[in-house]
């Protein structure tokens, strides 16, 4: 059924901090390799090995430069480049659900995931239009919608060790930079993190209400305006003597010359 | 957002197949036999033809049948529904028509009624998504009808009404692309608020996912066509509705009325085009495009 249920309880869902991914993609490969080997479809490629290769990823990361603005008094910080990675926000006002014809889009009532139902989907794409977020990508070769599934294989899979049994991404982010947990707990590891941090929306203005957060890059430090080894380098002769204070002089006095 | 041929073919013939059945459904005109088989012949071919069109960029086809499930949410699911209905409504009408002279008139107002339905749910599809700002706006259902019923007038010969409903859908279509063309910007999403990032400053792509392109570039980011929009904006005009126009108010004899129907698809087509060609999705700003 395409309506959506009623907000659950329980909010499984991901916080991505902007601060500490370094751009690796490893969570865009452990993503590829952990949803092409097992629950629905393979994620296929197109011309893989030509020059125009293509294929299907529910996890993708953008890089972004971000300029500060340039204040009147002093001169502009310098551009921050921001590691990106993006896939399905579980949204609790999912629009890619309500538009599918088929039922086959779902958000689960029990934790909010929002999944596909590989064998009612017909493919018609309206769900990927619906998305603000560019979640959602048609397989090529299977004809049917893939999206980020929060690796639902894994985190209840009691056939894993404990400690894999959170999304792929998560598990393999070298850097720490993706956490997994439920948003609807107050009180969750998560939820405090984005508290503390100042978690953010990704487009709030197209209505979506994401379960996933981002946190924000923290502010780089200011520059000092001393040299912290500036005593130990300060120059050890200030008017030179003998043959460099006159060689010194001399080239100062040259038309150019630094004084 | 990308303009499929399939996509543009059905919903330009699908639209004047159910015009045509909206005309021929209020009576207007009421041919019986022969003659009668014609007009629903051309209409069912342009309904038909252009629904199936629409399957073509289904990636499973054959699975089509679901679609009729979720009329509850879904404007393409009540889309699927009212075209089914109101094509076995009016092959029932059509039938009492060309086989027993008879006009089973609440029949053929029922249709008439589904036909326009069928179009408004049509419409609804790209009319409701707050993606694609050109489109979430009460101009798009309502030229989707005017074309549709225009279109039909024109093709079931009622000229005196097709000639002031291509003047009014001709100065709205020109209304709903100038409007349209501030409507991306008019909606507040941005690099900024679409990365969260805008309260550090300014964003731009560094660098894109992949070093290819993928579905979302290839389905959402349609640069390419866009460079002639005005030359064909005009074109657009002049084909679907000065032309026929002019052509009828000359006389709607055969000759001229045969013109004037090339002339007007002709039009849509290229407006169609624009339609899906001009249309940006938002999430082209992760890409740093439009």
């Amino acid at each position: 059924m395409t309506t959506l249920p009623p907000p659950s309880a329980k909010k499984l869902g991901l916080v991505i901090d902007l601060d500490t991914c370094v751009g690796c993609h490893a969570c865009v490969v452990s993503c590829k390799g952990w949803n092409t080997e097992n629950y629905g479809a393979p994620l296929s490629d197109q011309n893989a090995y030509s020059g125009a290769a293509s294929g299907t990823f529910l996890n993708r990361v953008h890089s972004y430069e971000v300029q500060p603005p340039i204040l009147k008094d002093k001169p502009a910080a310098p551009a921050q480049l921001i590691h990106f990675p993006k896939s399905c926000l579980h949204c609790e006002d999912a629009p890619c659900v309500t538009v599918c014809p088929t039922g086959a889009s779902y958000k689960r009532v029990e934790d909010g995931i929002v999944l596909v139902n590989e064998k009612d989907c017909i493919g018609c794409g309206l769900c990927a239009w619906a998305c603000p977020y560019g979640a959602r990508e048609l397989d090529e070769k299977a004809g049917v919608m893939k999206k980020c599934t929060l690796c639902v294989d894994r985190i209840y899979n009691e056939n894993l060790p404990e400690e894999d049994r959170q999304p792929a991404c998560v598990r393999t982010c070298p850097s720490g930079a993706r956490h997994f947990g439920d948003l609807g707990d107050e009180t969750s590891d998560v939820s405090i993190l984005v508290a503390e941090r100042g978690g953010f929306d990704l487009m709030p203005e197209q209505g979506t209400k994401p379960t996933n957060k981002y946190l924000p890059p923290r502010p780089k430090d200011v520059e000092p305006e001393y040299d912290i080894l500036a005593p130990y380098l300060e120059p050890i002769a200030e008017d030179g003597k003998g043959f460099v204070g006159w060689l010194d002089k001399a080239l100062s006095a040259l038309p150019g010359g630094a004084k | 957002m990308h303009p499929a041929p399939s996509v543009i073919f059905f919903t330009t013939f699908s639209g004047l197949g159910y015009g045509l059945l909206f005309w021929l459904g209020i009576g207007m005109p009421t041919p019986t036999g022969w003659v009668a088989f014609v007009f629903f012949a051309i209409a069912y071919i342009m309904a038909v033809g252009g629904l199936l069109a629409s399957t073509f960029h289904l990636g499973r086809p054959e699975r089509a049948i679901k679609a009729f499930s979720q009329w509850r949410s879904s404007w393409l699911s009540r889309e699927g529904i009212c075209a089914v209905a109101t094509l076995l409504i009016m092959a029932i009408y059509g039938a009492g028509l060309v086989f027993f002279g008879a006009e089973w008139t609440i029949l053929g107002w029922l249709g008439a009624i589904g036909a326009l339905l069928t179009v408004f749910t049509t419409s609804m599809i790209y009319a409701q998504l707050k993606t694609v700002p050109r489109w979430k706006h009460w101009t798009t259902p309502t030229l989707f009808l005017l074309l549709s019923i225009g279109g039909g007038a024109l093709f079931s010969g009622n000229v005196k009404i097709a000639i002031p409903l291509f003047v009014i859908a001709g100065a709205l279509q020109a209304f709903a692309w100038f409007h349209g063309d501030g409507r991306f910007n008019a909606s507040g999403t941005t690099m900024e608020t679409a990365t969260g990032l805008g309260h550090i400053g300014k964003v731009r792509a560094f660098e894109p996912p992949h070093t290819g392109t993928n579905y979302l570039m290839k389905e959402f980011i349609h640069v390419v066509g866009r460079r002639h929009a005005t030359q064909l904006r005009i074109v657009a005009l002049v084909l679907g509705f000065v032309i026929p126009v002019i052509l009828l108010l000359l006389g709607a004899k055969h000759v001229l009325g045969l013109l004037a129907v090339v002339s007007h698809v002709a039009g849509i087509l290229a407006l169609r085009w624009l339609f899906f060609a001009q249309a940006e999705h938002v999430v082209g700003l992760y890409y740093g495009k439009r």
